[in-house]
């Protein structure tokens, strides 16, 4: 299974951590638009705790967090 | 010339009452800016470097930044700049709300604080008129209270004060203002105890201040502000969940530092997060002085409305205690704006002190009844209260901070701190850049003098491996410099993540009538920097001083994403200072010549 955490706005109408079956994902980019997320809103996107492009492949155990524009200090 | 300077600072001497009206130096203010750079010459310049902290020869230095009170966004700062008693070097705590625009709508851009005062005393000021008054009603009060009393006595005044830390002289006392803004770092708030003030009122006619070119500085703040409205950061997610929202970003990357630093991944954080808060306690936003933010946070707690913590003491009291109760985290960081304490360094004493007592080095019979045990809200309530009081001797010794308290046990490695100040809210082992900043941090222990949070985990403004070393020391240096520059503004550093260089010497030329190039401005940025390390190495500073922990660097991170990362510091370190044109530590001749610092 691949986990999905979702952040900040990106939880508004949607689960907080969903679990996907690896098929029919490749890239991150493909598990963001399941979630009818934009490319463009993602401003972080963390496989695994690394920073990724959405590009980057994904596969079976990966935990993917996602992330609008945030910050603080 | 009409700028945005009001020329002139008042030298109060408690010891003898004099109060004197002094002119700004405007030299000094051109090559400073004003705020923390101004500040930090100021007090070098008085020779306060090798003075006791806490006795009659430390001056404190309220001081405005240059842009402070104009227009231009975030303007309500001030700074207190002085030698702190925690770290025996500089000290320079920054706070927002409205005191700081107060005290230039009044006529002045800094109060300097000489001598002792044989018994309490706070300092009022209305306009150009400025008495020292009796404080013997305010003692013993807290810092909501203080507010409350002073604004029955001064009407419309804006409040600075030191609750009871600051009173028994905690070598964590904040400075507190409007409430609960703080000046909370470096035990500036025992500075102004050790001097028996307890507070300054400020009230003024004015509401408004010039600037060297009106128009100029209205476009500026005009474009500046759009800019800060349409930032994915600034516009949406600081104004809807706080910098808290942090919380579950670090903690995902694995470097979210949990039990004192012992774990870099808390279970539980997402139950302590900016969502979280948002989501069961928060009434509203709250707003500093002409800010288009408004990341703070109103929260209920416990049906009474009060200010809510941002993102360190949130971590400092939830995963950093092994806590996961977010009212109790409320109530803890209440209680520590109340008694008037530094909100990341308290729950970090009282996350070392757990640990101290985890090993076995703080026995049961010394914590009277409440056991520092991880994870029990009520340990970071009643011993928040109990440092505020400091009457047990346990809590006397945590009210001093965690490496003084370690070393007393024996074990100063269990200190995360940095020069004795302790370290905010992100693991430098998964993090390279920002262990430069610690380490390399004139005040101590300290994530807001060169942000290298926003390019290692937030992107920005452009995204730089977190685990790399490469270039991390330039760009520390860069973010330092600016951040400099941005402190002596007296502009709040959020406005960082919309804005650059260009934009803030748009403003300070139109504010002030210089017309510095954002070059020429990032190096006033590095002056203000390397005369602060002037003042330490004339503190006793020494090279080995420039260090982290020794957890940071030889014990790996183990339950996280960022599992087996150490600290690269020694690798760092060397390039970062080749990139300051620094020796052994401190400025090489050509530097400080370069800088105009002979």
């Amino acid at each position: 299974m691949i986990e999905v955490r979702l952040f900040a706005t990106f939880r508004e109408g949607r689960d907080k951590i969903s679990y996907l079956e690896p098929q029919g994902y490749h890239t991150a980019a493909e598990i963001i638009h399941y979630f009818r997320i934009a490319d463009d809103e993602v401003a972080i996107c963390l496989i695994n705790g690394r920073h990724s492009k959405l590009d980057s492949s994904v596969k079976d155990g990966d935990v993917i967090a996602l992330f609008p524009p945030v910050g603080g200090g | 010339m009409t700028t945005a300077y009001n020329g002139k600072m008042a030298r109060i001497n408690l010891t003898t009452g004099e109060i004197k009206v002094e002119q700004l130096n405007m030299e000094l203010a051109k090559k400073f800016i004003g705020g923390r750079g101004l500040g930090t010459k100021m007090l070098y310049d008085e020779g306060i470097a090798t003075v006791d902290p806490l006795s009659e020869a430390n001056k404190l230095i309220y001081i405005t930044g240059a842009m402070t009170g104009t227009k231009a966004p975030t303007t309500g700062r001030y700074m207190v700049v002085t030698k702190s008693p925690l770290t025996g070097m500089i000290a320079c705590s920054n706070s927002g709300g409205i005191w700081g625009a107060k005290l230039k709508y009044a006529g002045w851009d800094a109060i300097i604080v000489e001598g002792k005062s044989e018994k309490p005393v706070y300092i009022n000021v209305v306009d150009d008129k400025i008495e020292l008054l009796s404080a013997e009603c305010l003692v013993g009060m807290q810092s909501e209270e203080i507010d409350g009393e002073l604004k029955k006595l001064h009407q419309d005044c804006s409040v600075l004060n030191i609750g009871p830390a600051g009173e028994h002289l905690s070598l964590l006392a904040a400075i507190m203002n409007d409430k609960d803004r703080a000046a909370g770092r470096s035990g500036v708030g025992a500075v102004m105890g050790s001097k028996n003030l307890k507070a300054i009122s400020v009230s003024a006619s004015k509401s408004s201040i010039d600037s060297f070119d009106p128009e100029a500085l209205k476009e500026i703040t005009k474009s500046s502000t759009q800019l800060i409205r349409e930032n994915g950061v600034t516009g949406s997610g600081l104004p809807t969940y706080g910098t808290a929202v942090l919380v579950n970003i670090v903690n995902n990357i694995g470097s979210f530092p949990t039990k004192n630093w012992q774990e870099s991944y808390y279970e539980d954080a997402d139950s302590t997060s900016g969502e979280a808060l948002k989501e069961k306690f928060l009434v509203k936003q709250s707003f500093c002085h002409r800010c288009p933010i408004g990341c703070g946070r109103v929260v209920n707690m416990n049906g009474q409305v009060v200010g809510g913590p941002e993102y360190e003491p949130l971590w400092a009291y939830g995963g950093n205690c092994g806590i996961n109760d977010l009212n109790a985290i409320n109530e803890a960081n209440y209680w520590c704006n109340e008694y008037g304490m530094d909100a990341i360094s308290t729950p970090c004493t009282i996350a070392a002190a757990m640990e101290l007592y985890q090993k076995g080095y703080i026995k049961e019979e010394e914590c009277e009844g409440i056991p520092l045990v991880w994870g029990d809200p009520k340990v970071i309530i009643e011993w928040t209260k109990r440092m505020g009081e400091a009457k047990i001797p346990l809590a006397k010794l945590m009210a001093d901070g965690s490496y003084r308290l370690c070393e007393y046990y024996g074990h100063p490695e269990i200190s995360m701190s940095v020069k004795k100040q302790e370290m905010p809210a992100y693991d430098a082992r998964g993090i390279q850049g920002i262990g430069i900043t610690y380490a390399t941090s004139n005040r101590g222990g300290c994530h807001v003098r060169g942000y290298m949070i926003s390019p290692e985990v937030l992107g920005l403004p452009q995204a730089l491996d977190r685990t790399e070393t490469e270039n991390k020391a330039l760009w520390a240096k860069i973010f330092q410099d600016l951040t400099s520059v941005i402190d002596s503004m007296g502009m709040c550093l959020f406005t960082s993540f919309a804005l650059g260089a260009p934009e803030y010497a748009k403003l300070l030329n139109a504010g002030t009538g210089t017309n510095y190039s954002p070059e020429e401005l990032l190096l006033v940025g590095e002056r203000i920097y390397n005369i602060e390390r002037l003042f330490n190495k004339a503190a006793g500073m020494k090279p080995e001083d420039d260090c982290l922990p020794k957890r940071l660097i030889e014990e790996p991170i183990t339950n996280s994403f960022s599992e087996g990362q150490v600290s690269q510091i020694a690798i760092t370190l060397p390039q970062y200072y080749k990139e300051r044109g620094w020796e052994n530590a401190f400025p090489t001749k050509e530097t400080l010549e370069r800088l105009d610092l002979l």
